[in-house]
């Protein structure tokens, strides 16, 4: 088999190992996943006080670079930021200076230059976070809020937190992620973090045209059988399927999705009783999941999103606290 | 002038010879390899002790981005960088700002490089007008202007009939086709597909992009008799599948980049933007297999693939830059790393980029066959030089090996008897 070796070196942590930019799951150690999800764990109570903010990061600014659009995650960044004391800046970059020609690199040059303390990232390119962690000053913290079909780390630890705070543990857990596995930043960080969090078995479901080769590199079971896969494991993740994505060379249709690896009741018997239901959202029902199971007793997903603030607010903690 | 360069190992593939001895020029020309001819008299003598004289190298491929391209570079820079190299003859493929498409490009490339006067220029004429794949180009024409061959360079030719006809048209004007064979719709990635672009999550490009490519142009090649040559093969099987043809007698040559023998897909993890390249760098198998077919002969010549970029065309997350590589500068210590290392004997690597990319081209080069010009590479092969982006003569400063050490250096560039380049 071919494997893929580490990646060479890390630049998310600084010589002693705290944590510096946030990347990717890859290549971190357990003991530092583990802190992420323990210091969430101090910020999870944050949201529900009468004053929602901490002063961790009063006087900081950490500016939203979004070159790709997105609510939900943009949201969630802002709001941690805000709980955290910080001052935000949302810039959607789509719209304004790349489309004028300007390059990534002035881009970052005219910001840094109006003293932003940390950048938050959203590219459609894979590798673009890395690129910008290493551009920008040394000072400057860069978390990724997902990079073409690389990584989504926050969105990775959100559900691993998802998972501990019903399970307590990682061992002997099985997982199963379920969809558009070829093009998911989600499931390549899901995949890093379990392994390296120590779960029994990761599987990943899914037609063979929506699975990247060498997967199973990567240590995970594939496959094409979505009740075979959800035999007996302990949580299932569910990926949201693109509109352009439901018709074409990968698929033929929405509907014969559905038929194969929809996720229905009657499917979701195959899995543990106890089984969790996740997705990274926006939900398309009827497509990847019937209703019956997204709102089922199952379902964490809502659940999902009030942790993925306080995963947010952990790594923008840890990040700014470091020391170069 | 009258030049004795004595004293030098001479490496001549094309003659069989491997010795020390002295080369006597005049006149621009090789006049003896061996005894001095009698009566030559002596006006300049050049001591080469401890140092390898071959013929000046024949580079089947280097974009000089002249016409259309000044902000990467031009073609008195690069055509000095070749001087540099050791290298006296450049083949400049049709991809240029127009498109060598019609004889004006032509003699406008002949004109410049005349002026610089570093190294001899040939031209690919296009094989399709505008490269677009649709209409053939004025291919007689373009002969007539001088072109040695033609080519769509890393357009494809996605319709089979245009192919199929521009290889007949090609056979008429007695053109050689040079095709680089991918198949646009499986080619759309960034990086080899493997463990490794699963993991980066960056767009693939499977080998089948390649060999179907080649598979069908194999089959064209066989029904129209066209001459042809493969160029930038990445892949196992395209080795083995030009090894087949061969064997079976079809007139097809093929050659690889020095980087693809040195180079694997696991150099691009972290986002190297400076390994990005088309065809990608593949699998460490695939690389081993590129080296037999050197071995062989099944690959009959390495040539650069000499891609000089500006700055910013590297300065960018992997997807989004340009790919391509500066390599007039370090095609020799490359080369000559493949033979210490063992891998392939000095000699056939030598013979790889003079006398048989010449015969490709169908050019009287690459040899120091009395009578024929005095282009020559000397090199110091103990000597050890830096690769860093001021080292580099070129405009492009796009390598991977920056920061590498590498052994062999260039001590002297004759062109048509007259140095172009001296340490």
């Amino acid at each position: 088999m071919i494997t893929a070796e580490k990646l060479p070196e890390n630049i998310q942590v600084n010589k002693k190992g705290r944590l510096k930019h946030f990347l990717t799951t890859e290549g971190l150690s357990r003991q530092l996943l583990t802190e992420i999800l323990d210091t969430a764990e101090n910020f999870a109570g944050v949201g529900e006080r009468a004053v929602k903010k901490v002063p961790l990061l009063r006087g900081k600014t950490i500016a939203n670079l979004f070159f790709e659009p997105s609510t939900r995650t943009r949201t969630t960044f802002e709001l941690a930021a805000k709980r955290l004391s910080a001052d935000v800046l949302n810039i959607n970059i789509e719209s304004s200076a790349t489309k004028k020609g300007e390059s990534l690199q002035d881009t970052l040059q005219t910001l840094e230059s109006m003293h932003c303390d940390m950048f938050v990232v959203r590219h459609a390119n894979s590798g673009a976070a890395h690129f910008i962690a290493s551009m920008v000053s040394p000072g400057i913290r860069v978390i990724n809020a997902g990079d073409g079909r690389h990584a989504h780390p926050t969105q990775a630890m959100l559900d691993a937190f998802t998972i501990r705070r019903h399970r307590g543990r990682f061992s002997g857990l099985k997982i199963a992620i379920v969809g558009d596995i070829m093009h998911s930043r989600v499931a390549r960080s899901e995949i890093h973090a379990f392994n390296t969090l120590g779960v029994k078995e990761l599987r990943v479901i899914a037609p063979k045209t929506l699975i990247p080769a060498y997967m199973q590199a990567l240590g995970v079971k594939v496959f094409h059988d979505l009740e075979a896969g959800l035999r007996g494991v302990d949580a299932v993740i569910m990926l949201r399927l693109q509109n352009e994505r439901m018709q074409g060379t990968l698929l033929p249709s929405a509907d014969e999705f559905f038929k194969m690896y929809g996720l229905t009741e009657e499917r979701l018997a195959h899995a543990d009783p106890e089984v969790m239901v996740l997705h990274p959202g926006p939900i398309n029902r009827g497509v990847e999941i019937d209703s019956e199971v997204a709102d089922g007793p199952r379902s964490v997903i809502l659940e999902q999103v009030s942790y993925g603030i306080a995963i947010r607010m952990a790594v923008m903690s840890m990040c700014m606290g470091s020391a170069e | 002038m009258n030049i004795c360069i004595s004293k030098g190992r001479v490496i001549d593939p094309a003659n069989g010879l491997d010795k020390v001895t002295n080369i006597y020029i005049s006149k621009g020309q090789i006049v003896a390899v061996g005894r001095k001819p009698p009566g030559f008299e002596v006006k300049k003598q050049i001591n080469v002790k401890g140092q390898i004289v071959i013929p000046g190298l024949v580079d089947l491929s280097a974009r000089i981005r002249e016409p259309g391209e000044h902000c990467k570079a031009n073609i008195a820079s690069e055509t000095r960088a070749a001087a540099i190299a050791g290298i006296t003859t450049l083949c400049c493929p049709p991809d240029t700002t127009p498109v060598i498409d019609t004889p004006a490009v032509i003699e406008l490339i002949h004109q410049r490089a005349d002026q610089s006067g570093q190294a001899k220029v040939v031209c690919l004429g296009a094989l399709t007008h505008g490269l677009q794949g649709q209409r053939l180009a004025e291919m007689y024409s373009l002969k007539e202007a001088g072109c040695v061959g033609v080519s769509n360079a890393m357009q494809a030719i996605p319709d089979t009939e245009v192919m199929s006809r521009a290889m007949e048209y090609a056979v008429t004007c007695d053109l050689t086709v040079f095709l680089q064979p991918e198949d646009p719709w499986l080619g759309g990635g960034h990086m080899h597909e493997g463990a490794y672009s699963t993991r980066m999550g960056i767009p693939p490009i499977p080998e089948t992009a390649e060999t179907v490519a080649l598979a069908r142009d194999l089959l064209l090649i066989e029904a129209t008799g066209v001459r042809a040559h493969f160029m930038r093969l990445s892949t196992a099987r395209s080795i083995e599948m030009i090894r087949d043809a061969r064997k079976r007698g079809l007139p097809v040559t093929a050659d690889v980049s020095i980087h693809q023998l040195h180079f694997t897909d696991k150099d691009t993890e972290n986002y190297n933007s400076l390994c990005h390249v088309k065809p990608p760098f593949r699998h460490h198998s695939d690389k081993e297999q590129l080296i037999a077919g050197v071995k062989d002969g099944t690959i009959t010549a390495i040539c650069s693939d000499h891609q000089p970029h500006d700055h910013d065309a590297k300065t960018a997350p992997f997807s989004m830059t340009e790919p391509g590589v500066s390599a007039l500068e370090v095609m020799l210590p490359l080369a000559i790393r493949l033979a210490d290392d063992g891998q392939i004997g000095l000699k056939t690597i030598i013979k790889t980029m003079t006398v048989a990319p010449a015969g490709i081209l169908g050019l009287e080069a690459g040899s120091l066959t009395p009578g024929s010009a005095a282009d020559l590479c000397i090199f110091d092969p103990e000597k050890n030089w830096m690769v860093t982006e001021k080292n580099l003569v070129s405009e492009g400063k796009n390598t991977p090996t920056l920061g590498w050490e590498m052994k062999g250096k260039v001590t002297h560039t004759i062109l048509n008897g007259r140095i172009v380049y001296k340490q």
